[in-house]
This record gives C-alpha cells, sequence and structure tokens, in this order.
C-alpha cells in the first residue's frame, strides 16, 4: 500500500537510505532501516522516544556512521557515507537541531549571512565582502521568518521561538534540497507554532522537508505523509490518518 | 706433590723432635719449623717443598700468617737457639721479636743477634702458591671465600695448579662451583693445554658472567695487519678490503707507518711549504694575493714540485696503487685457529643469552618506569575523567607529598619509620590542598575546562614559588631506607633496584585499591556514575558536588604518594612535579580518560616505549624523549580518544 | 574597503595612533636619537615588549577567537628566532673570522673560513663540522623565508595531523604543549646542529653595523618591532572583522554546529593556526636580536603557558586586550623580577619581590579567571558600552 503512493517519487528519489543498521554499545538504534524521500516533498516522521529518529538525521548529516548501509542522495546518488559533515552540508542537507543552535554571540544578521549559500573555503571566505546583493538576500529571509526588526540583535537575546525561526532562516540561507527539521515547534507559543507550519510548508514547495516530531497536532497541520519510526525501523507510512488508524501504531503508542 | 706417606714421615719426624730437648714452651708451629731448620735455613726451589708440605699437613692455624711474612722475608732466626720469630724495629737499633704462633712479645734483641730469612724468588713463588692452596683448603669457609674473591680479583697462572687442587676436597657445594669456575677462568688465560683450553672456552656457552666475556674477548682481539703474501702462521680473522671494510687512508696510513710508502703531505703542510717558499710576493710563479682558493693553491704547490723543491703530492691514485699491491688483514693475537675459533663461537652464544638478557632487562626497567608513571598520572587521569578537567598544579601536589616525605624525616631520623609515615601523611596533605582547590577555584570553573586548566596552572607556579621560598633553590634529599638500597641482581645483566621494586608494588598497591574503589564501593559507584552521565546522576540523587570534592581529594592525594616515591630517587626540588606533569598528561591522552584501565595501559605504553627508544639510542635521553611526543602525536591520529576507549553517546562528542 | 573596515573598527585607528605617539615618545627620550633620558637597556625592554604583544596578538587570534587553547606558540616564536639567530651568528662570525685571518700569510680560501667559522661557531659543543641545517645561514634573504617558512611547516604539519583527528578542547592544549616540549628537549642536545643549550649568542651585534652602537640599532628595532606590532594589529583586526571572523568565532562557540552549515572546520583552523604561527614567528624573529641570545629554555612549555595567561589577563577575543595583557604583565614582570620594586618589611618576614612577585602573578590569575573572565579588556568594553562579540 505504501509503495504505491511513493511509485512517482521512488523513480526519481532524492534520499534514499537502504538497508542501514547501526548499534551503540550492543543497542541497535537503526535497524534495518529503509527510507526515501522525492524532491519537492514534506514528511513527517513520528515515533516514540528512542525509535531512532534523531539517530536517523545522525547518519544523513554524517555524525553518525552506520554498521552497514547505503544511504545515496541527488541526482548523482552520492554515497553521503563516504562524506564528511561539511561536504554533505554543502552537497545540499540542512539540518536544524532540537534544541535551537544558533551563535549566539554574533548578530542576527552575521548568522544569516554565514548560512547563505556562497564558497565555504576559508580563502573565499577571507576574500569575501558583503554586496548590496547580499544584504537584500538576508533581508528577505529575515522577513520571511519574521525577524527583519531583530536583524542587528545578537542572537543570543531572541525569544526561543524566534531562534528557532532564526535557525529555519539559516537553513533556507543555504538553500538545501534537503531540510532535516528536529522538533521544530518544541516550546513554542500557538501563535508561534502557525508560522513555523507556514514556513515549512512554503519551503517544501521548492525543495523536500523531513520534519521529526512529537506533537501530533503540529504535525496534523503540516497536513503531510507520515512515517512512523520504532525500535530503529520503520513501522508504517501514509497520511496521518491512515497510519494513526493503523494497530501497530496504536500499540506503539498506547502501550502494551 | 709429595705422597702422603712422606708427609706423614715428616709429622713423625716432628714428633720425635718434639720429644727431644728443646724448650719445652715451644709451640707446635715453631718446633715443626725446627725439623725443618736446615731447609729453612738454606731454602731453594727444589729443597723446600716437603716443607711446605709438612707445613700444610700440619693443618696449624697459624702457618698461613706464617708463610705470608715468610714471602715477604718478614721472618728472622734468632742466631743462638735458631728459633724464627717475626719482628719489628724497636729503639736503639734493637728488634722486638714476636712469637710466631700466638704474635705476642718475645723479648728485643740485637740486631746482629738475627739473622733475617731472605728467600730466593724461586723460593718465593713455591711458598706463595703454597699459600694459594693452603688458604683455598682452609678449614675456616670464610678464609676460603677470602682467598677465592682476591684470587678472583687477580689470577695469574702460577694459581692455576693450587686451585686445581683445592677443588676436589671443598665441601661447600656453592665454594666448589666457584673454584671449577674460577678454574675454568684462568685455564682459558693461562692454560699450556690447548685442547683443555678450548674446552674451558665452550664451557662457558651462553654463560652471562662479565668474568667469562672478560676472559674471552681478548682471545678474540685482533690488530689490522698487511702483507705482500699472507705469512704463515698468522692467524686471521677476515680480510680487509680497502675502501670497503677499511678506510682507503687508514689503510694507506699502515702502509706509511710501515715506512713502505711516502708520507701524504697534508693541505696544512702544503700551506706551509707555500709559505715557506714565498719570495717578492709570489709562490711558484703564483701572485700570493691570487692564492686564496685551493685550486689555485695546489696549482702554486705544483710549480714547487717541479722545481724540486718540496716533496711531491701524494695523489688518490698513487695512493690506490699502493694500497693495491698489499693484502690487509685483521688477526688475531692469540695463534691457535682453534682457541679463537672456539671463543668465537662462546662469544656469539654469549651475545645471544645477554641480547635475550638485556631485553628482559629492559622490560623490568621500562615496568619499574611505568609503575612511576602510573602513580603520578593515575590521579590526573581519575580527576580528568570524572570532572573533565585538567590540573595543572597536579605536579605540585607531586611536589608537596615529595617535600612532606623531606620533612618528615627531619623530625624522625629513623627512615624506615620516616617513610611508612610519610607515605599516608603525603596523601592527606595533598589530599587536602586538592580539596582546598577544588572547593575554592574549580567548582567555580564548571564546565569551562580552559579556564580550569589555565586557573590551576596559576595555582601551580605559585606552589612552585611558594616552595622555592621556603625550602630554597638547592635539592633536598628523600633519603630511603637502608633496606631498600642495592639491587635484586638476578644475572650480571639484569638488575634492578629495590627503590624501584618498591615503587612497582606501591603501583600495584594503588591500582588495586582504586579498582576496589571504584568497582566495589558506593563511592566508587557514584564516581562511576557521575563520569559517565553527570546530569543523569545528579537526578538521581548523587551529589556532583560532594564526588568531584573527594575525587579530586583521591587523585591529589595519590600525586602525594607519587612524590614520595619519586623522592626516593630523584632530588627534592620545587621542579620536581614539573619534570613529570607533561608525561602524565601524555598518559592519560594516550591510555584514555576515566579509566584506570586506561591509565595503566598508557603508562606501560609510555614507559616501555620511552626505555626502548633510549635502548636504540641510549647516549641520548633528550632525543628519546622527542622521539617518544612525536610519536604519542601522531598516534593520536589513530585512536584520539586514547587505547581504552569509552564508546557510543556516553562518551559525549 | 579598507575605508569601510577602518571606519567598522575605530579601536584599530585608536591603537595606531597610540602606538605611534608610544613610538614617537620613545626616541624623544632615548639615548641614539633624542634627549638620552631612557637607558639603551630600557628601549630594548620596550622593543622586546611590543615583540611580545605581537605574539599576544597571535595568540588572541588562535584562542580568543577560534578557540583552540594552544600552549605551544612558542615554539613558533622561538623558531622564528632562531632562523634569524643563524644568519646573525654566522654573519658575525664571518666578518670577525675574515678579520682575523686578514693579516695571515696566504690570503683565506672559502674553506678555510668555512671551517674557521664552523670551528667558532660549534667548537662549544664539540666539534667544528657545520651540520646541513646551517646551509642558508649565509645568506639573510634564505633565512628571512626561513622565519616564515620553518614555523609555517611545523604549524602545517602539527595542525593537520590535530585537527585532522577531530582532537579538540583541553586534548588539543596537551598536544600542542607536547610539541613545544618536543621541540625544546630536541633543540637541547648538542647534536641538534643549533649549539644545545648555548643556544645562539651576540645576536645583538647586527653583521655590517659594527660601527653603529646599540643605542642607534635599539631603536632601529623599536622601530621595526613597533610596525611589526601595527601591521599584525591591522592585519588580525582585518581577518577577524569579517565574514572569516564570523566563522572562526562560531567555530570556538559551536564547532558541530558550524560544520553543519557546510564549513569545514579543520580547514579554517588550520588556516587560523598557520597565520597564527607565522605572526608568532615575526615577532620572534624580532625578539631575540633584541635580547641577544636565544637557548632553547625559551620554547620550554612553561613560556608559552604564560603567553595565555598574558591573553587571559588582557581580555582574549579582544586584540587590544592581548596587547594590553602581554605589556602589562610582561613589564610588570620585569619590574618586579628587576628588584627595582620595594621590599616590604614585616617585621619578622622581608617580603622580597623577586621572591613573592611569582605567587603574586599565579594568584592573581586565578582572580583573573575566577572573578574577571573576560580580563582587563572586558572592564574596557563595560567601561565604553560596547557590545562585544
Amino acid at each position: 500500500m505504501t509503495g504505491m503512493i511513493h511509485d512517482a517519487s521512488s523513480m526519481n528519489a532524492l534520499l534514499e537510505v537502504t538497508s542501514v543498521s547501526v548499534s551503540f554499545d550492543g543497542f541497535r538504534a537503526i535497524n534495518n532501516l529503509s527510507f526515501q524521500i522525492g524532491g519537492h516533498e514534506l514528511r513527517a516522521i513520528i515515533g516514540p522516544n528512542g525509535a531512532g529518529k534523531t539517530t536517523f538525521m545522525d547518519i544523513v548529516t554524517g555524525k553518525t556512521r552506520p554498521d552497514s548501509g547505503r544511504v545515496r542522495f541527488g541526482e548523482q546518488s552520492l554515497d553521503l557515507l563516504k562524506l564528511r559533515e561539511s561536504d554533505i552540508a554543502r552537497a545540499g542537507i540542512g539540518r536544524k537541531f532540537q534544541r535551537p543552535t544558533v551563535f549566539e554571540a554574533q548578530s542576527v544578521f552575521d548568522n544569516l549571512l554565514m548560512a547563505l549559500k556562497k564558497d565555504r573555503s576559508p580563502f573565499a571566505v577571507l576574500r569575501h565582502r558583503t554586496g548590496a546583493e547580499d544584504r537584500t538576500r538576508i533581508e528577505e529571509i529575515a522577513a520571511e521568518v519574521g525577524l527583519a526588526e531583530q536583524l542587528h540583535r545578537r542572537s543570543g537575546e531572541l525569544s526561543h521561538g524566534q531562534k528557532q525561526w532564526l535557525e529555519i532562516g539559516m537553513l533556507l540561507a543555504q538553500d538545501p534540497k534537503l531540510l532535516l527539521v528536529d522538533e521544530p515547534a518544541a516550546g513554542m507559543t500557538l501563535g508561534e507554532r502557525e508560522h513555523t507550519t507556514d514556513l515549512l510548508k512554503a519551503a517544501a514547495r521548492t525543495r523536500a522537508v523531513i520534519v521529526v516530531e512529537h506533537d501530533m497536532e503540529f504535525v496534523r497541520r503540516l497536513d503531510c505523509q507520515v512515517t512512523v519510526l520504532h525500535e530503529g525501523s520503520v513501522l508504517a507510512e501514509g497520511s496521518l490518518d491512515h497510519v494513526t488508524a493503523n494497530p501497530d501504531v496504536i500499540d506503539v503508542y498506547l502501550g502494551r | 706433590m709429595v705422597p702422603l706417606m712422606l708427609r706423614h714421615c715428616l709429622v713423625l719426624i716432628a714428633t720425635l723432635v718434639l720429644l727431644s730437648p728443646v724448650k719445652a714452651q715451644d709451640s707446635d708451629l715453631q718446633m715443626l719449623l725446627q725439623a725443618n731448620r736446615a731447609a729453612i735455613e738454606k731454602a731453594s726451589r727444589s729443597t723446600i717443598e716437603p716443607v711446605l708440605d709438612a707445613l700444610v699437613a700440619s693443618k696449624l692455624p697459624s702457618v698461613s700468617s706464617f708463610l705470608e711474612k715468610w714471602r715477604e722475608k718478614e721472618v728472622w732466626q734468632r742466631k743462638d737457639d735458631g728459633r724464627f720469630f717475626f719482628a719489628r724495629p724497636a729503639d736503639g737499633g734493637q728488634y722486638m721479636l714476636i712469637d710466631i704462633a700466638t704474635g705476642a712479645e718475645a723479648g728485643l734483641a740485637d740486631k746482629s743477634a738475627i739473622d733475617q730469612l731472605k728467600p730466593n724468588s724461586g723460593v718465593r713463588a713455591v711458598i706463595a702458591s703454597t699459600l694459594v692452596e693452603f688458604q683455598l683448603s682452609d678449614p675456616d669457609p670464610l678464609r676460603r671465600t677470602e682467598a677465592l674473591t682476591a684470587l678472583e680479583r687477580d689470577a695469574n697462572e702460577s694459581h692455576l695448579e693450587p686451585l686445581r687442587g683445592a677443588i676436589e676436597s671443598e665441601t661447600d657445594p656453592a665454594l666448589k662451583a666457584r673454584k671449577i669456575r674460577l678454574e675454568r677462568l684462568i685455564t682459558i688465560r693461562f692454560g699450556s693445554d690447548a685442547a683443555r683450553r678450548a674446552e674451558a672456552i665452550r664451557s662457558f656457552a651462553g654463560d652471562l658472567g662479565v668474568d667469562a666475556r672478560g676472559a674471552l674477548n681478548p682471545l678474540v682481539a685482533t690488530t689490522p695487519g698487511f702483507a705482500e703474501d699472507l705469512p704463515a702462521g698468522v692467524n686471521v680473522a677476515r680480510m680487509l678490503t680497502p675502501g670497503k671494510s677499511i678506510d682507503l687512508d687508514t689503510a694507506y696510513g699502515m702502509l706509511v707507518d710501515a715506512d713502505k710508502a711516502p708520507r701524504v703531505v697534508s693541505t696544512e703542510a702544503r700551506k706551509q711549504a707555500l709559505i715557506a717558499h714565498m719570495a717578492d710576493g709570489q709562490v711558484g710563479g703564483i701572485p700570493v694575493a691570487s692564492l686564496d682558493t685551493q685550486e689555485a693553491r695546489d696549482r702554486a704547490y705544483m710549480a714547487l714540485v717541479a722545481d724540486g723543491r718540496v716533496p711531491p703530492l701524494i695523489t688518490l691514485e698513487m695512493k690506490q696503487a699502493e694500497v693495491a699491491r698489499y693484502r690487509f688483514y685483521e688477526a688475531y693475537a692469540e695463534t691457535d685457529p682453534t682457541l679463537t675459533e672456539a671463543a668465537e663461537d662462546t662469544l656469539s652464544s654469549i651475545s645471544l643469552q645477554v641480547g635475550f638478557n638485556r631485553f628482559l632487562d629492559l622490560v623490568l626497567d621500562g615496568l619499574s618506569l611505568a609503575s612511576i608513571y602510573f602513580l603520578a598520572a593515575i590521579g590526573l587521569a581519575i580527576t580528568f575523567g570524572v570532572m573533565g578537567v585538567i590540573n595543572m598544579a597536579h605536579g605540585e601536589f607531586i611536589m608537596i607529598g615529595a617535600y612532606t616525605g623531606y620533612v618528615v624525616q627531619q623530625f624522625i631520623p629513623n627512615y624506615t619509620a620516616s617513610i611508612l609515615l610519610a607515605l599516608p601523611l603525603a596523601f592527606a596533605v595533598a589530599f587536602l590542598a586538592g580539596v582546598a582547590l577544588e572547593r575554592l577555584v574549580i567548582r567555580h570553573l564548571a564546565h569551562r575546562p580552559l579556564e580550569t586548566l589555565l586557573a590551576t596552572f596559576g595555582i601551580s607556579i605559585a606552589l612552585q614559588q611558594i616552595a622555592k621560598n621556603i625550602f630554597g633553590t638547592q635539592a633536598r634529599p628523600l633519603t630511603s631506607p637502608a633496606w631498600l638500597d642495592g639491587a635484586w641482581v638476578l644475572n650480571d645483566v639484569v638488575s634492578i633496584s629495590y627503590i624501584r621494586i618498591a615503587i612497582f608494588v606501591l603501583a600495584l598497591v594503588f591500582l588495586v585499591l582504586l579498582l576496589f574503589i571504584l568497582n566495589r564501593t558506593r563511592l566508587g559507584l557514584e564516581v562511576r556514575a557521575v563520569t559517565q552521565n553527570p546530569r543523569m546522576a545528579s537526578s538521581m540523587g548523587i551529589n556532583p558536588d560532594r564526588i568531584n570534592m573527594l575525587t579530586f581529594g583521591l587523585g591529589s592525594g595519590i600525586a602525594g604518594i607519587a612524590g614520595v616515591a619519586i623522592g626516593l630517587f630523584a632530588k627534592v626540588t620545587s621542579e620536581l612535579g614539573s619534570g613529570y606533569i607533561v608525561q602524565s598528561f601524555m598518559t592519560v591522552v594516550v591510555g584514555g580518560v576515566g579509566n584506570i584501565w586506561g591509565t595503566l595501559a598508557g603508562a606501560s605504553m609510555i614507559g616501555s616505549l620511552q626505555k626502548a627508544i633510549e635502548f636504540f639510542n641510549p647516549s641520548n635521553t633528550l632525543a628519546a624523549q622527542t622521539y617518544m611526543i612525536i610519536f604519542i602525536i601522531v598516534f593520536i591520529q589513530f585512536r584520539p580518544k586514547g587505547i581504552i576507549a569509552l564508546k557510543g553517546r556516553a562518551a559525549g562528542d | 574597503m579598507e575605508r569601510s573596515f577602518l571606519i567598522r573598527q575605530p579601536s584599530v585607528l585608536v591603537f595606531l595612533g597610540l602606538l605611534a605617539l608610544f613610538t614617537i615618545g620613545a626616541t624623544v627620550l632615548s639615548d641614539g636619537y633624542g634627549l638620552g633620558l631612557m637607558s639603551t637597556s630600557f628601549v630594548k625592554i620596550l622593543g622586546k615588549t611590543l615583540c611580545l604583544c605581537l605574539v599576544a596578538i597571535a595568540m588572541d587570534l588562535v584562542w580568543g577567537y577560534c578557540g583552540i587553547l594552544s600552549l605551544g606558540h612558542f615554539a613558533f616564536f622561538g623558531l622564528g628566532g632562531y632562523m634569524i639567530g643563524m644568519w646573525l651568528m654566522w654573519a658575525r662570525t664571518k666578518d670577525i673570522v675574515i678579520a682575523s685571518m686578514a693579516t695571515a700569510e696566504l690570503p683565506a680560501t672559502a674553506g678555510e673560513i668555512r671551517e674557521a667559522i664552523g670551528t667558532q661557531i660549534f667548537g662549544v659543543v664539540g666539534g667544528s663540522r657545520i651540520p646541513a641545517i646551517w646551509a642558508f645561514a649565509d645568506s639573510l634573504a634564505i633565512q628571512l623565508i626561513l622565519v616564515l617558512l620553518v614555523p609555517g611547516l611545523l604549524a602545517l604539519v602539527f595542525g593537520w595531523l590535530a585537527f585532522r583527528s577531530r582532537v579538540t578542547g583541553v586534548y588539543l592544549s596537551i598536544l600542542t604543549q607536547a610539541m613545544t616540549l618536543a621541540l625544546s628537549l630536541y633543540l637541547f642536545q648538542n647534536d641538534s646542529g643549533l649549539r644545545g643549550n648555548n643556544g645562539l649568542s651576540g645576536l645583538q651585534n647586527i653583521p655590517g653595523l659594527t660601527d653603529l652602537s646599540q643605542s642607534v640599532i635599539s631603536i632601529w628595532f623599536l622601530w621595526a618591532s613597533a610596525l611589526a606590532l601595527a601591521l599584525g594589529y591591522l592585519g588580525t583586526a582585518w581577518v577577524v572583522s569579517g565574514k572569516f571572523g564570523h566563522v572562526i568565532r562560531a567555530i570556538r562557540d559551536d564547532e558541530a554546529r558550524i560544520r553543519f552549515l557546510g564549513y569545514s572546520v579543520e580547514a579554517y583552523k588550520l588556516v587560523v593556526f598557520v597565520l597564527s604561527a607565522l605572526i608568532a614567528a615575526v615577532a620572534g624573529a624580532l625578539y631575540y636580536p633584541q635580547a641577544g641570545i636565544i637557548n632553547p629554555a625559551e620554547v620550554a612549555p612553561i613560556a608559552s603557558i604564560y603567553l595565555a595567561v598574558w591573553v587571559a589577563i588582557g581580555g582574549r577575543g579582544r586584540i587590544y586586550g592581548a596587547v594590553i595583557g602581554a605589556a602589562l604583565v610582561s613589564l610588570l614582570s620585569s619590574w618586579f623580577t628587576g628588584g627595582q620594586a620595594p621590599d616590604i618589611p614585616l617585621g619578622f618576614y622581608t617580603v622580597r619581590w623577586v621572591d613573592w612577585w611569582q605567587v603574586l602573578l599565579g594568584l592573581g590569575f586565578v582572580l583573573v579567571t575566577l572573578y574577571a573572565p573576560r580580563g582587563i579588556g572586558g572592564m574596557f568594553d563595560r567601561l565604553f558600552r560596547k557590545d562585544v562579540s
């Protein structure tokens, strides 16, 4: 059933994770996991604690090396397992962490400036001059995430929600092909959540977005395909209504 | 050797003489001598032997000293009754006579009334030889040992026979073994029978004694030589090829020394020749001012040669041609090839054994160094593991321990007692210092490891200077008890000093103690919990502040103990600790953090590595340390988290 | 573009102005060119202090901005000094040798001169053979290149190894300390080719300038040091003010995060480390001709730790902080240890500063770390209500 839904996108999947396993000191965090996502898709990954959601992201972004399996990305089918974190980021995968991690000692503008899609080699950066074009682009992004007024404040002074948006803004500035977003709505007010939902939906129009989330309400608002992870592998896939009707999923969430 | 029967006869004669009307209070020795009076007075090499045999056979305790004095021409004979005495000059040209048996004074005598016995050199040699045999057969094992030791130090050809004679009667097995060994050694050096010598040589195969190598090495000593044709009777060790196994210049020099070739005119000599032949600002038609290159000088010299005013230059080709006329070789001083061959074989088997034992010695050395590093580093490793901070003042805690030991010795003169007291006291003092440091400084710098590192460095320089102000800059001794002096000698190659063994034991004790504390006690459980996950630990009711304080104190206390241990073999100065701090860091880094076994592995690796590098480059411990550090930097490439690393999420990135 | 950079960094102009004033003032007061109110040895102390300020800037760049606490920067400083010292010693010895051979009966050959130089320089370590590393000592130009090349290469190789294996934090600090310890132990050997523990000496005599008195030369070096410090300050300010500066500060604050933005942390660290090593090398090359002597003790780990202390006291992450820290602590240090500070009699004990300065410095440093983690520079910032990043 899930195969039918993904037939069209699997022809040109952007990210293709095949039979990946990893264990820490005997604990199997990811167990023979396979996963695909197409070029312009919004996908939510849900699952109870310890289901392997964060480890999955760690593997895709190069932070953790799996014991076995394949991870391919993009049109050239890049083997991500052979790349370092920074190479993977440059190849077009952006990641937002669970806790907002922005460079608090630096201004919103500078944070966005660093994220802006540009040559990242040290010598190019050394020669870099921030031109009018860069400024316009940064202002655009700031406006998009709602931080236009905060551009020259130190990002450490921002509220929790604003930091989350700044981080999303930084991801947009990177202009990645694939966005990995870990619990974007955590600690947000209702209004902030709505704004965040809109941001993610808008982003998914031009790229693939994977959202890891606990909050079912937020997932429902995203209105997208859902993948349920459990004990390191895929338990169910489909629309939210579809997977929440799945007895296995109910079993996992309500406990045995 | 005189047959046994004859000896008995002589004793019989002596007994008979005893009955004759000589003064009754005469000692047995005197009587025996009187019995042989004629032979002693006119001693000759051929006639003296029965007398000596009689003396030996009498087994009188004073014979040995009499023989010694006799040989040294210190025995006198009173003319009127023919009695023998020792004597020493007294006032008024008189001599004080001394009884040969008791050593008691026996009255004064005029010089004219006594005769000095002057045995000739032949007689003296026979006496000496008898003396050796006599002493080697002395009933007192202590005297025998003494004689043997003297002989081992300085033996010659004449000792061989008496030594052989003294082996069979030996009852003490240890002394007998020593005698047999000495007999073989002397045989190698002075034996006259080639087969017997070869046998003795081969018997030392694989022997580690320095004396064996000392006896064998002269046999294989070689001298270089040359000849147009190899002369017969030369025991050639190997042929030398000029330019390869012998330097061309050295070979030519040998020819020159033997007046077979003209002497080379050195650069300096040519320069002097040029100076000597300067005239009108010119030498050999070349202006002096232009002689500032070697080529110009050579040209000028050649010009002088052409005029025949200086000896010709010896060119390389000439040297080669001269050298090519002869064959060069290295010859043994020992002419018997069977002996040199046996010696070479034996030496190579010895060197194999020596190599193996050197390796053993090296392992022991490495082990002892490793135990020092372990003691110095374990405290650091514990605090680093639990709190994630590097304590730069750790070296100063080591110093504090050493100075504590020194101060204790100022009050308690008994070294054993003072060391036994110093160990717990050093622990206590360093423990308190550590706790104070943790409470006053480190606690306030939580989660700022680099700041902690620098702040503890501030403490380190302050402590060092305070120690300097109190104890001065000169080194203070920390004396080990007498029972720790000396070394445990396994053989002539392998030995290890008792201090190092004690430190090894100390390290072992602390290894076991720490393993026990960490694995079997409540404190250990809490320490491990904080090491692995501080947040989780504190949420489970463990007070991390208390744990940090205790572990810091524990780590510092062990540093204090290490200080006493190090102070025992190194002088105590204010820089004592800083000399070990980098090695301790290395041990922690190489071993892996937060794990006793890791520290043990790190200490073993660094200790044995340092010794191994020193072994290959013994003259240069500085270079050894340099290479070791480079090795460690490279090692970190392959195991960034050390030999034993915590894995998974617990390690924290 | 330079204009906008300077406008954004007014403190750079202030610093350059102050430095110029200081240099002019010292010149006017000096023996060589001015009123003679300041002794030549004091001019040298000032010149050396400027060099220490420069190496402190290098330290600040690598630690304050990029978060790499290097405890081995004096290795680069010392190597810079050794490289220039080789030329100074060689050329000076050569002058002396040629002068002494001028009266010989035969004009000296090149080989004889070399041999005499070898005996002069290496006699003290028991040999006259000239080690291979002295091959270029005759050429000022090559030795000047080596001043940059040798420390730069060491930093490149060491940094590449260390950063590649992602050694960070205290681990990295210990490794850098090990590096400088290894270097100093190596140099302590007689067969290191650099005269073992004797080091290189007589460096204050500049070949070809023997007619000039030290009072004049000291002023020249003061100028050169001031110029180097100005350029170093300017260059470092430029580097840290741009996007590059943002990136390395981001590395300092959260290395993992900037990696996920696509920056190769290792490459940046390496660039900063090497750049900083080069600045340190230049500082060393200017320092030791003023000190007159360099020996392996100069690169012992303790010196580099002191460097970190200066920067911490001055306030890291601010270039002027590094300068203030280095100048203040090193000048105070030479004042206290030079015996000029008055003793304090307590009746039962007289506090002699020569003995107690180290204690004061150590404890003072602990207090700064505990209560003023931003150092003196941080107090400045608070005074001018500057927004720090």
